[in-house]
């Protein structure tokens, strides 16, 4: 790895249990600041769990995991909140709070904490951050009055009236029309030019090299590729190829259809 | 036989593991108690969940409680030609062991299961870990308020329990056994001494608490989707009310030793 700039972001050697399973073996991967690391695998691959890694969600059993340099894995729970202030993640499924509003969730973290702004300041974050994923018209709606489509785009509007630096994102389009697919992928890369460190986890080839900076490659909780989109491409190890194009497999369940019509209509299917 | 002998030792590990993780919810709660941030609104949310929620049901369990207690107790009674005490007989039974046990059954089959069921969901749907996410402390903000809230309300609800018991008590009385009125209140409020007053608030105290922290931990350490929300709230229904029962018969023993 050429670590020229300090790492935003890094795992190093992690190694991670839940329950009984071995979820993760030996990942090692950083996000330099600025940039977009996407995370590629089929699910099941600990992709996930290696967000809730970087939040603090979950404790590495072995490895370090460090923040800006700063090493995460013994912090306490109540320590873990101040370096979470720099973080915001866009869960799955929205993970909205079903008790608040969208306004109420968009703004959750303004009004919970610190208060350095005015209500009025909150207001206005809150209505530019609906305005950015389009929802400006919804503001007093509960989550459940929401098409899954709608919750999600909510999420990513709290996770980015947060302010935070570094963003995450849990497969930000699975379950997306092409069109808010697209908006999607070009609100990361819109992000991008703001300097703001992100970090996606998708199976979605196409959002993938859209905005990626660097791509690492998970399968069954152990790092398979770590590079650019362009050396992904290029790449000759049979597993990654298998990913990128299942068709070449034919006796394999496909778990993504081939070419850009398959992947947009499966993702239509899934609203 | 090895497989069977194992099964029993991985069960005993899971049950040491279950008291482990509760005491220590029920510790980090406790702590949330008595730090900041407090979340008032959240708790006060909850009051009025729990306390104005329950109320009605609590109504009827006294009220019905009361009147069949003061229906038995006639008929155990009347050969001794005592039946006018049968008001001693149904304060202190109510006191002492009916309202407060029977009140925390019902609140914890309303409560306690509403509290699992609402955290189990939140945890399956990724609402605790956005919590985290955000930086507030979902024991805090979802334990400790509603711990608080129990603490308060159960025994304000048993007291109202107990009284209406004793009134319902007074209308089978009235109505059935012509026990005179005077007769009735006066021998229910001597046969009721300051251990039973203290006995009658100490329970829902403890029961409160086990409502609330079975209800939390039920909810929190719940896995698999919508079918664990279910298995959850069962869970919490049998284990508060079995605990209880016991915490009722050992708070009771404990009481007898110290007092009686
Ligand atoms: N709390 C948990 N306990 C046990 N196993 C888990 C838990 N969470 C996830 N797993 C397992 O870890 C693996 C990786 O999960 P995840 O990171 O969610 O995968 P994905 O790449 O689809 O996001 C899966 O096989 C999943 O079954
Ligand atoms: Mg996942």
């Amino acid at each position: 790895m050429n670590e020229t700039k300090p790492s935003m972001i890094t795992l190093d050697h992690v190694w991670l249990t839940l329950g009984d399973r071995l979820i993760l073996k030996d990942v090692s991967l950083d996000v330099q600041p600025g940039k977009t690391r996407v995370i590629l695998g089929g699910s099941g691959s600990g992709k996930t769990t290696i967000l809730r890694l970087i939040l603090g969600l979950y404790r590495a059993d072995r490895g370090s995991i460090r923040i800006e340099g700063q090493e995460i894995s013994h912090l306490a729970e109540r320590e873990m909140f101040r370096i979470r202030q720099e973080m915001a993640m866009v869960f799955q499924n929205a993970a909205l709070f079903d008790s608040l509003t969208v306004r109420e969730n968009v703004g959750y973290r303004l009004w919970e904490h610190g208060r350095l702004l005015s209500d009025e300041q909150i207001e206005q974050t809150v209505q530019e951050s609906l305005k950015f994923v389009g929802l400006e018209d919804t503001p007093e709606k509960m989550p459940a009055e929401l098409s899954g489509g709608m919750r999600k785009r909510v999420g990513i509007a709290r996770a980015l009236a947060s302010g935070a630096k570094v963003l995450l994102y849990d497969e930000p389009t699975a379950g997306l029309d092409p069109i808010n697919t697209c908006m999607v992928s070009r609100l990361i890369q819109k992000l991008k030019t703001k300097g703001v460190t992100q970090v996606v986890v998708t199976h979605d080839l196409e959002t993938a090299y859209q905005v990626a900076d660097h791509i690492v490659m998970i399968i069954k909780g152990r790092v398979l590729f770590d590079g650019t989109p362009d050396e992904i491409r290029h790449s000759g190890n049979p597993a990654i190829r298998e990913f990128l194009d299942p068709g070449s497999m034919p006796s394999e369940w496909r778990p993504q259809p081939k070419g850009d019509e398959g992947v947009a209509r499966q993702q239509a299917d899934l609203l | 036989m090895i497989s069977a002998s194992f099964n029993i030792k991985s069960k005993l590990i899971g049950y040491v593991l279950v008291v482990q993780e509760f005491t220590f919810l029920c510790a980090q709660t406790v702590a949330g108690l008595v730090r900041p941030p407090w979340y008032v609104r959240e708790t006060v949310i909850q009051l009025d969940r729990i306390g104005v929620g329950s109320l009605f049901i609590v109504v009827l369990t006294g009220l019905f409680t009361g009147m069949v207690l003061a229906l038995q107790g006639a008929v155990q009674l009347e050969p001794y030609g005592a039946t006018i005490y049968v008001s001693s007989l149904i304060s202190t039974s109510v006191v002492r062991e009916l309202g407060p046990v029977l009140a925390a059954l019902m609140i914890a089959g309303r409560v306690g299961t509403g509290i699992a069921s609402e955290i189990a969901s939140m945890q399956v749907t990724e609402q605790i870990d956005a919590l985290r996410a955000e930086g507030t402390d979902p024991i805090q903000k979802l334990a400790a308020t509603r711990l608080a809230a129990c603490l308060l309300m159960i025994p304000i609800l048993t007291i109202i329990t107990n009284t209406i018991a004793i009134l319902g008590g007074w209308l089978v009385a009235r109505l059935y056994l012509a026990i005179d009125s005077y007769f009735y209140w006066t021998w229910a409020f001597e046969a009721l001494h300051a251990h039973d007053l203290i006995l009658g608030l100490v329970k829902p105290i403890v029961f409160a608490f086990i409502i609330a922290m079975v209800g939390c931990y039920a909810g929190f350490y719940t896995s698999g989707g919508t079918v664990g929300v279910g298995l959850s709230t069962t869970r919490s229904m049998v284990s508060s009310s079995i605990l209880i029962l016991m915490s009722d018969f050992f708070i009771t023993k404990l009481f007898m030793a110290y007092s009686w």
